[in-house]
């Protein structure tokens, strides 16, 4: 069983009197412990795909499950669960709040289940990224980099099955983004943590083991990487990153 | 999401816009304050009346003529039937076995000039019974005598006002006054009672009628204004009425249309007390609709708080909060406020209350009663209200879809 099995999903927004097909049936495999990316142009479905793998949304037709679950008949509550408990989303806006610091922040997402040590939790996710100094800083007063990593943090620290990063450098420098990519890489390769970026930049992809092509709503390629770039988080180390 | 945490989180989200956040609480604080204040009001002078009623005695009626006849002007009889040999006529035993005393009473006004000083009083022409019907007590000197009545004798009794108005903390009892240029002697001094009642002169009625009021009636036919009759028992009141009627009945020789009228003290008080009931009601119905006004404030800033926090609610929902999750954190907000806003509220009523007792306001002397019953009402009200004017907001916000709530800027 693989961990997610998507079977002729289809998503159909009605704009106006026009069906839409965001995705026009799409079936594919995720493995556990895949490091998968996800390419196409803007409107080819892969945000949609990211929504429904994230369980913000459900397919309109066809049958997607999660470690074995059925997701498509799920309540809402269900979702917000599945949500919860077993998907970390890394946004490529980052979506911290910014009234609250660093740690409240990554507290957010311990805010919503049966969670002891909250705190603690929150403050060992951010070591784990390696900004435990910054833990009572607000995101105005972190670097973009930073703010992706706390968003990373915030992703981790329910412990998920699946971190889904939607563009999670598309507002970084390239220092910055290969910080991330290295975080990711490292997550996947140390912690086998099942990770599925969506990028269009191709540099990224490349660092990622699967890459699927979306267009038009339907898998166009997909492709093994066969020699994946390793990230190394330190500029002068880049050149030589390449293996 | 635990009670603490939610608890934590509305605080946060209040505490982040404090201008806005004080701004609604004010809506809330007035409306409850004045509910608090406005019923303080109403409860003290309900409370005052019921106060002056009861001071005067209990189970007591009172006889007053009327003009009889339904001439458009006034043909028929005068006002003038009721004398003080009806008054005494109700003492009989054998007719009114229920009534235990009577006060007939002439009511004047005048100056009243002592050797240094004068004022305005109320002159009252009264009887030896007046003192206990009336509840008043003698704090000096002596009251009027029969024997002062018989004989219409040139005495006062000054109401402890009076007697403070003209000679200060000195004993009046001897002293020498002027009534309307009449001299009278001064043989007692009355216990302070409150009010108008203090603001008295009493003289035998008698003698107000044939020095003061220019009646020229002949000997027993003084006319009389109020005859206060005091009934046997609090249970006897309605016994003494019927007694009364007939007996004046009689002797007015009347077969149709009473040239008096009775009230019932019980009567009076129902009275006053519907009518103040009635302009409480009014009252707080008056506040209410400022308490409304507040909680329509809350939903409105509730509404503008869940627009601007669209993506709060998006990324809330993307880290797993459900539905309840987020209507929670908005009604906790809304109750937050009105609660804050009701107990300040209540505060401040209290405070109003307390400077506003006692205090002349637009020549009113003002007594306000705090009631804490009325208080926790206007807490719970307010509840209420932020749990009213909060669910519709706080249900938009739960119900926006993460994907389009992460989208929106």
């Amino acid at each position: 069983m693989a961990l997610i099995e998507l079977e002729q999903v289809t998503k159909i927004y009605r704009i106006g009197m026009v069906d839409v097909f965001a995705l026009n049936g799409v079936s594919l495999a995720i493995e556990q412990g895949e490091m998968t990316a996800i390419m196409g142009p803007s409107g080819s479905g892969k945000s949609t795909l990211m929504n429904i793998l994230g369980c913000l949304d459900v397919p309109s037709s066809g049958s997607y499950r999660l470690e074995g679950d059925e997701v498509g008949s799920w309540t809402d509550g269900q979702l917000a669960e599945t949500r919860n408990r077993r998907v970390g989303f890394v946004f490529q806006t980052y979506n911290l709040l910014p009234r609250l610091t660093a740690s409240a922040n990554v507290e957010l997402a311990l805010l919503y289940g049966r969670s002891r040590n909250a705190k603690q939790r929150a403050l060992q996710a951010l070591d784990s990224v390696g900004l435990r100094a910054r833990a009572a800083h607000r995101p105005a007063q972190l670097s973009g980099g930073e703010q992706q990593r706390v968003g990373i943090a915030r992703a981790l620290v329910k412990d998920p099955v699946l971190l889904l990063a939607d563009e999670p450098t598309g507002n970084l420098d390239s220092r910055s983004s290969n910080e991330i990519i290295a975080m990711l890489q490292r997550l996947n390769r140390d912690q086998g943590l099942t990770v599925i970026v969506v990028t269009h930049e191709p540099d990224i992809a490349e660092h990622t083991r699967r890459v699927i092509q979306f267009s038009d709503g339907k898998v166009v390629s997909d492709r093994p990487v066969p020699n994946p770039r390793t990230a190394i988080a330190d500029r002068n180390a880049q050149e030589g990153s390449a293996s | 999401m635990s009670p603490m945490a939610l608890l934590k989180t509305a605080w946060f989200s209040i505490g982040s816009n404090k201008l806005r956040t004080g701004l609604t609480l004010l809506g809330m604080i007035i409306g409850v304050a004045a509910v608090i204040s406005l019923m303080a009001i109403g409860r003290g002078s309900q409370n005052f009346i019921t106060n002056r009623i009861e001071s005067l005695g209990s189970a007591l009626l009172f006889v007053r003529p009327m003009s009889t006849g339904a001439g458009m002007f006034g043909g028929g009889g005068d006002a003038d039937d009721l004398t003080l040999d009806d008054a005494y006529a109700l003492l009989d035993a054998t007719f009114a076995p229920s009534v235990l005393a009577v006060a007939p009473e002439i009511q004047t006004n005048g100056q009243v000039v002592a050797a240094d000083a004068n004022t305005f009083a109320q002159i009252y022409g009264v009887t030896h019974d007046y003192l206990d019907v009336r509840n008043f007590e003698i704090h000096n000197g002596m009251f009027i005598s029969p024997a002062h009545v018989t004989n219409g004798s040139r005495v006062a009794v000054l109401g402890s006002d009076v007697t403070e108005t003209l000679y200060g903390a000195r004993d009046p009892v001897g002293q020498t006054i002027r009534l309307n240029q009449r001299v009278f002697t001064v043989i007692g001094g009355l216990e302070s009672k409150g009010g108008s009642d203090d603001r008295r002169v009493l003289v035998p009625i008698t003698t107000a009628a044939e020095r003061l009021t220019r009646q020229r009636a002949g000997q027993g036919r003084v006319n009389v204004q109020t005859i206060t009759v005091k009934a046997a028992g609090a249970d006897l009141v309605d016994e003494a009425m019927a007694e009364v009627t007939t007996l004046l009945r009689l002797r007015h020789r009347i077969t149709d249309e009473d040239d008096f009228t009775i009230a019932n003290q019980q009567d009076a008080l129902d009275t006053l007390n519907e009518t103040n009931e009635t302009f409480a009601l009014f009252l707080g119905a008056i506040a209410g609709i400022s308490l409304l006004v507040g909680g329509i404030g809350i939903m409105n800033i509730m509404l503008v708080s869940v627009t601007e926090r669209t993506r709060e609610i998006g990324i809330r929902k993307a880290l797993g909060a459900k539905r309840r999750d987020i209507m929670l954190q908005f009604v906790t907000e809304a109750l937050f406020l009105s609660i804050a806003g009701g107990g300040i509220g209540v505060g401040i009523g209290a405070l109003l209350t307390r400077i506003a007792n006692g205090r002349n306001i637009a020549g009113q002397n003002v007594e306000t009663v705090f009631s804490s019953d009325i208080a926790l009402l206007a807490l719970g009200v307010s509840a209420i209200i932020g749990l009213f004017f909060g669910i519709y907001p706080a249900a938009r916000a739960s119900a926006l879809h993460p994907i389009e709530a992460l989208r929106h800027d």
